[in-house]
């Protein structure tokens, strides 16, 4: 497919609104429907059309597969992470409250940072198993 | 009324395209058939008023989900090979008896939208009263799986990353590659 003109010229359209998409869900996931699974399975398609038009190799060459397994790992642990941080604080696990100064804020930063975490995870892992299965394909 | 005409036309595509999936061997064009039954039952979600299940089930079952059988069936042959088919009677029986236990189920099931259901008596009416006030997030459903419910989330991110890992391990390239590459 890399020589479809009117593909390329689409998909390098497409794929900036799909991010900014999956961003808006993403941090929008507060007061809409949406949230870190969905935004990181829109950006992962973002990704994936992208590497469907320009090549697995291209697409390797901007997102290694060493920065998506790191990545993988980083959400869950960001995840676990506020966790601790709660317990750090006197709070039990993954109560958001003693996070900030009054309780409402410090739940509205924890789900934040966790629905970070999950679409960073959810993202990553998709684009992983997208590759595992396009890479068998090429040998 | 607009609704349930809604409702049964969906249901009856739904119908329809299971039916198809079942009926066409080309797996192309089963492929496409998924997509649409995950688009119809995401619109049907819509109806229910379950916004971010409808959100998830168009973003993953039509769209990622797909992406990954296409890329599967790059895999394998694009045609499905015909078995020796059995004689139909245990399996129409099994489904017949199965069909009936579920229909006879949903006699006891209580309304749509019910209040006084079991499902909507137990935590939920704590979630709809309190939820603003506990986090101060007007979408309940990101109230409920992020805070109340996130220890349960963290545990479905585990198990998404648990899945990434596994497939890395049985069909990844990465190791068996590098250690070509010292080879050489």
């Amino acid at each position: 497919m890399r020589h479809n003109l009117i593909l390329r010229f689409i998909a390098k359209f497409l794929i900036p609104v799909i991010v900014l998409f999956a961003l808006y869900v993403q941090f929008h996931g507060d007061y809409g429907p949406g949230g870190g699974f969905q935004a990181g399975v829109i950006f992962s398609v973002a990704f994936i059309l992208y590497t469907l038009v320009f090549g697995l190799t291209t697409a390797e060459r901007v997102l290694p597969r060493s920065v998506l397994l790191i990545l993988a790992c980083l959400g869950v642990l960001i995840y676990a992470g506020t966790g601790f941080a709660t317990l750090l604080r006197g709070g039990r696990f993954l109560n958001y409250s003693v996070l900030a100064d009054s309780p409402t804020a410090g739940q509205h930063i924890g789900i934040l940072v966790i629905e970070l975490g999950v679409g960073i995870t959810v993202a990553s892992v998709m684009l992983i198993i997208f590759f595992a299965f396009a890479g068998r394909e090429q040998n | 009324m607009i609704e349930t005409l809604v409702d049964i036309i969906l249901l009856a595509f739904l119908a329809i395209t299971a039916i198809a999936i079942n009926r066409i061997r080309n797996l192309f064009a089963v492929i496409m058939l998924f997509g649409i039954f995950s688009l119809l039952s995401a619109a049907l979600f819509v109806i229910l008023d379950a916004a971010d299940v409808a959100f998830t089930e168009a973003a993953v079952g039509a769209g990622i989900s797909t992406v990954l059988m296409l890329a599967t069936l790059a895999l394998t042959k694009d045609h499905e090979e015909k078995v020796p088919t059995h004689r139909p009677w245990l399996p129409l029986v099994v489904v017949f008896v199965t069909g009936v236990a579920l229909i006879y189920g949903t006699v006891d099931i209580p309304d749509f939208g019910d209040p006084q259901a079991p499902a909507q008596q137990h935590v939920a009416p704590r979630y709809i009263s309190d939820g603003m006030k506990d986090t101060g997030v007007p979408n309940l459903v990101t109230a409920v799986l992020a805070s109340y419910r996130g220890f349960d989330t963290l545990g479905e991110v585990t198990v998404i990353f648990t899945a990434g890992i596994g497939v890395l391990l049985l069909i990844g390239r990465g190791a068996g590659r590098r250690r070509d590459e010292e080879d050489s």
